[in-house]
């Protein structure tokens, strides 16, 4: 970053290649919509760009660029929640991630492909049903596997109200996928299921 | 370790980030706690489940397009290097006029105006009657010293030098 602080337009490029993934995945997650996803993402790095003079190596790069990813996020939400209140949680959102799994599918029955898809769903949606910084918090934590420190920095908030935050997170989340837990993918494969 | 504590613990131990010291400690909490082992396995039967939601790929011309709006971002002139930030130049602003306020503020001051002269006429008055105050002769009678009360200025009138003439 501080190359890119210093003009060179290739180390930018570098860190596109390097957070695009991680980014889009991130904000995907929050926002449940791929294609915004990809908006946002575009748009946090065009923050990055644009703040690049005033960056300061005060904390590590990806505390920074998740920070800003977060804030993008959060409005990104607040703004669709207000115009889209009468849409319902359980609507079809069409746009899953369907692209990795269609050559699997292939080789799969289509009722475990179905099942597959219900898991992911629904993981997806109690991951959706989090209040927003529980949810941001808990994408950092597993998915970005950020220590405390980090998170806490990305978040703007003390490590033990983190601590407590993402207590809170779990245990919506393991009263939502219980479920799912009792039921591992593993099992569900001879169920005994007709063929 | 309480089973509180450990409650929220537990979820730090997730990804093993914990330090070896504090997983030890609850590790012996939980080979004495069944309702904490409990916990601590549907905790993790959680974690395993989260790992099926699949992560995507950016699209093909993602990149394209974020090298596109960067290259639309406006560029910086050699010239602009001399034009100071707007924060910098309104902090400076800001700062010199705070100083010049400083700096002008007692002589445009009317109250202390005032006050100086008023202190001015009352030296003035002193020093003319100091020929009369300095006259021994004058000051042993005390019928003299009666006639200096109307000399004091006006700001010095006040009941109690009234009820003195009249005395």
């Amino acid at each position: 970053m501080l190359d890119v602080k210093a003009g060179d337009d290739s180390s930018f490029d570098f860190l596109l290649r390097k957070y695009r993934s991680p980014l889009v995945n991130f904000l995907n997650r929050m926002v449940r919509d791929s294609s915004t996803a990809e908006d946002l993402a575009q748009e946090v790095f065009l923050r990055v760009y644009r703040a690049r003079k005033q960056y300061t190596p005060s904390a590590k790069f990806t505390t920074w660029l998740f920070r800003i990813a977060t804030n993008v996020a959060l409005n990104s939400v607040r703004d669709t929640r207000h115009r889209k209140m009468e849409v319902s949680i359980d609507a079809p959102t069409g746009d899953e991630d369907s692209r990795p799994m269609e050559l699997r599918a292939r080789e799969k029955r289509i009722d475990q492909h179905l099942e597959e898809r219900d898991r992911i769903e629904t993981i997806r949606r109690a991951i959706l049903a989090l209040p927003e910084k529980q949810r941001a918090a808990v994408l950092l934590h597993k998915y970005e596997e950020m220590d405390y420190a980090e998170i806490a920095r990305v978040l703007d908030c003390s490590q033990s109200a983190l601590k407590s935050l993402l207590f809170r997170a779990y245990e919506n989340l393991r009263v939502q996928l219980a479920p799912l837990v009792a039921q591992p993918v593993e099992h569900r494969a001879g169920e005994g299921r007709p063929s | 370790m309480k089973c509180e504590e450990v409650s929220k613990e537990l979820v730090e131990h997730l990804n093993q980030r914990a330090d070896s010291a504090q997983r030890r400690e609850l590790e012996e909490h939980l080979a004495g706690c069944t309702a904490c082992r409990k916990r601590a396995e549907e905790l993790r039967g959680i974690w395993n489940v989260m790992d099926e939601l699949p992560a995507i790929e950016p699209s093909f011309g993602f990149d394209a397009r974020v090298r596109q709006r960067v290259a639309a971002e406006p560029r910086r002139r050699w010239f602009e290097l001399f034009v100071p930030q707007p924060r910098l130049a309104l902090s400076i602003g800001l700062l010199i006029a705070l100083m010049v306020l400083v700096v002008k503020l007692p002589l445009k001051n009317p109250g202390t105006a005032v006050t100086t002269t008023a202190t001015q006429q009352e030296d003035f008055n002193a020093i003319k009657n100091l020929g009369v105050l300095e006259n021994y002769d004058v000051v042993t009678k005390m019928d003299v010293l009666s006639e200096l009360t109307p000399v004091a200025t006006e700001s010095d009138q006040s009941p109690q030098s009234g009820t003195a003439s009249n005395d």
